[in-house]
């Protein structure tokens, strides 16, 4: 047995879980089964259906996104309803929709959310931004603590905006007082109110954990597993989603290529810790990893394959290294690089697919990894049970064949899916799905 | 000389295109034959990004050296340039969506092809776009959008387009995200663009010169 085969088995143990009753014992076994063959390349007894949920969940009961993101307790009921209703393979919990009080906290500048910044009605956007600036590779690289505690943080939080004015973090070692120094200067600088902050979302994290761990373990106890474990990203995105921008790492593809590798490689050990820290706390061994800036248009093949793609496979193989499943969500077009990507393990990793020509993905990495999707938004937002079933069928006969399968949405189940649509889609997996 | 500013800034030669610049300025070269190659060399970008031999990172970089070039030379103009636009195309990212990326590089294209744009940023509520079709007489709408709310979105700024009597004089395109020839349909908009030269086709056959 290798270490990814004994990860999944002791998932499908289900031990520690404190079942409702034998039947929801029984149910969690098969499911967890189910997604363990698939992820390995073995046929399942049938097509595992494990969507991502996004706020649908709050849609679908009635809840504003306003609502989701400051009650917990409602979220919680609100995602835990859906997933009884829906009966899918896997339940997924109200992580989604974060703790707008710790966002509040921070004062927090790369989202924004409802009452701040979007409609009570609207659901949270990522707002991109120069956060580390084209001249500043160099003190990110020289010591990136540093200049994530007295630059980034100050520029991504309002209440952190006082940390930029502390001396450098190591300035607490060249003297024998330097602690008191350090603080004692932070004091004045007015940094106390920084930590106060810290504090406050320090409490409002902890409720929000509370809430989704008790989920997690509430939902394992009716026999709904999770298909999300850790979390992690692309050294490529971090750097463009959280430092430079689009626009901004961009550009240093062509003005200082060297100094982004050297960025690239920094950070990938960092992803390979998140990935790993993550996961450690989940009972799900498989790591989600969310790919924004790599995709067709947004690169050529020779960018992707020096830029993009080298961190990635890098995180990707140290993660199964350990046991671990990646879980890349895939988005947009991925068309002309499946061959790339295809350089990975047998059976040890799912690829979610978007807009990618997911027939094709199945003809160049089908005996490769377990595929995931992608059922379009377009259609469970639009379309009708009948264009959602054909899509469906489709999808099973050909990427659904000798397994290796799990249906979601192309993002999940979109916010504004129409019940009806994803009721047909759940239901004609379930019974067409089945192999015989 | 004229050539080498065109090859060099189509090739995407930072320095030496600044070089060129500066030395033409120097050398008491006509500002505006400046600009125009330029733009010439924008037309030859937009061509190889339409045979993918460019792909967005090139056309922002693109972008970038245009507006150093633009910079250098602004100084040296005696009079306005003069730019035969082809004709007017609104743009904006739908109401509640505040995403950017995608309609600034439509924006761009649109821009570099010898469109006047009016781009209304994001969050753009249906009335805005009726004001500023009937300001400017503008012939094309673009709508963006990458959030799936931004499919009834759409579907509103139409209705709005529409509402105002103004449906016949305008041609509405939709791009980005989650949009597909069912959102086009859904939204009732005349077209869908995958990309950004999608996009400037569209324009071209509603508007003419393409």
């Amino acid at each position: 047995m290798d270490k990814t085969e004994e990860k999944l088995e002791e998932w499908c143990s289900a031990q520690g879980i404190q079942f409702k009753d034998d039947e929801a014992e029984d149910a969690y076994r098969k499911r967890t089964r189910r997604l363990a063959d698939a992820i390995q390349l073995k046929v399942p007894d049938r097509v595992p259906i494990a969507p991502l949920v996004t706020f649908f969940a709050a849609n679908y009961v009635g809840l504003s996104p306003e609502e989701a993101m400051y009650d917990h307790d409602k979220a919680y009921a609100a995602y835990k309803q859906t997933a009884l209703d829906f009966q899918w393979d896997t339940a997924f919990s109200h992580m989604i929709a974060f703790s707008a009080r710790w966002l509040e906290a921070f004062d927090y500048k790369q989202l924004k959310w409802p009452g701040h910044g979007v409609p009570s009605n609207r659901t949270y956007q990522f707002v991109e931004g120069e956060y580390m600036k084209a001249d500043e590779y160099d003190a990110f690289l020289e010591d990136p603590s540093d200049f994530l505690i007295r630059t980034y943080l100050p520029r991504i939080s309002g209440t952190l905006a006082p940390l930029q004015m502390l001396p450098p973090i190591r300035m607490v070692l060249p003297y024998y007082l330097g602690l008191m120094f350090m603080f004692g200067v932070a004091g004045a600088m007015g940094t106390a109110s920084a930590l106060e902050s810290l504090v406050k979302a320090i409490a409002e994290f902890a409720k929000f954990s509370a809430s989704t761990a008790a989920f997690g373990q509430e939902m394992a106890g009716l026999g709904f597993p999770s298909i999300f474990g850790g979390m992690t990203q692309a050294p490529f995105d971090t750097i463009g989603d959280s430092l430079r921008g689009t626009q901004g790492i961009m550009l240093d593809m062509y003005r200082q290529p060297d100094k982004l590798q050297q960025a690239l490689d920094l950070i990938l050990r960092d992803a390979i810790q998140m990935g790993v820290i993550s996961a450690s706390i989940s009972p799900s061994p498989t790591v989600f990893i969310p790919l924004h800036k790599g995709p067709m248009g947004f690169m050529s093949i020779e960018q992707f394959k020096t830029f993009y793609w080298p961190t990635l496979h890098k995180l990707m193989l140290a993660l199964i290294d350990e046991g671990l499943v990646p879980m890349p969500f895939i988005e947009a077009d991925y068309t002309d690089r499946l061959e790339i990507i295809s350089d990975i393990p047998r059976g040890k990793a799912i690829y979610w697919f978007e807009r990618s020509d997911i027939f094709k993905a199945k003809e160049v990495l089908g005996d490769r990894v377990c595929i995931k999707g992608n059922v379009p938004s377009a259609l469970l937002c639009t379309g009708s049970p009948e264009e959602v079933k054909a899509y469906c069928k489709k999808l099973i006969d050909v990427v659904g064949k000798g397994g290796g399968l799990i249906v979601d949405g192309d993002i999940g189940i979109a916010d504004e899916a129409k019940p009806e649509n994803v009721r047909a889609m759940t239901d004609f997996v379930k019974e067409y799905g089945v192999y015989r | 000389m004229a050539d080498d500013l065109v090859t060099i800034l189509a090739d995407l030669k930072e320095k030496e295109a600044l070089e060129i610049v500066q030395n033409r300025l120097a050398a008491g070269d006509d500002p505006l034959g400046i600009l125009d190659d330029a733009r010439r060399a924008m037309e030859t970008v937009g061509k190889r990004f339409e045979n993918s031999e460019y792909f967005i990172p090139d056309l922002v970089y693109s972008g970038e050296i245009l507006k150093e070039i633009t910079d250098l030379v602004k100084p040296k103009l005696t009079k306005a340039a003069e730019v035969k636009r082809l004709g007017k195309v609104i743009i904006g990212t739908v109401s509640g969506d505040i995403h950017d990326i995608g309609k600034n590089i439509v924006t761009f294209m649109l821009d570099v092809n010898g469109f006047e744009v009016y781009d209304l940023g994001v969050d753009v509520p249906p009335q805005q776009f009726v004001d500023k079709i009937r300001e400017t007489d503008s012939n094309v709408v673009g709508l963006s959008g990458f959030l799936t709310l931004a499919f009834d979105s759409m579907k509103e700024t139409i209705e709005a387009i529409k509402a105002a009597g103004l449906r016949d004089e305008v041609k509405v395109m939709i791009g980005g995200g989650q949009m597909n020839e069912d959102i086009k349909k859904y939204t009732g908009a005349d077209a869908y663009g995958a990309n950004a030269m999608a996009g400037v086709s569209l324009a071209k056959q509603w508007i003419g010169g393409g």
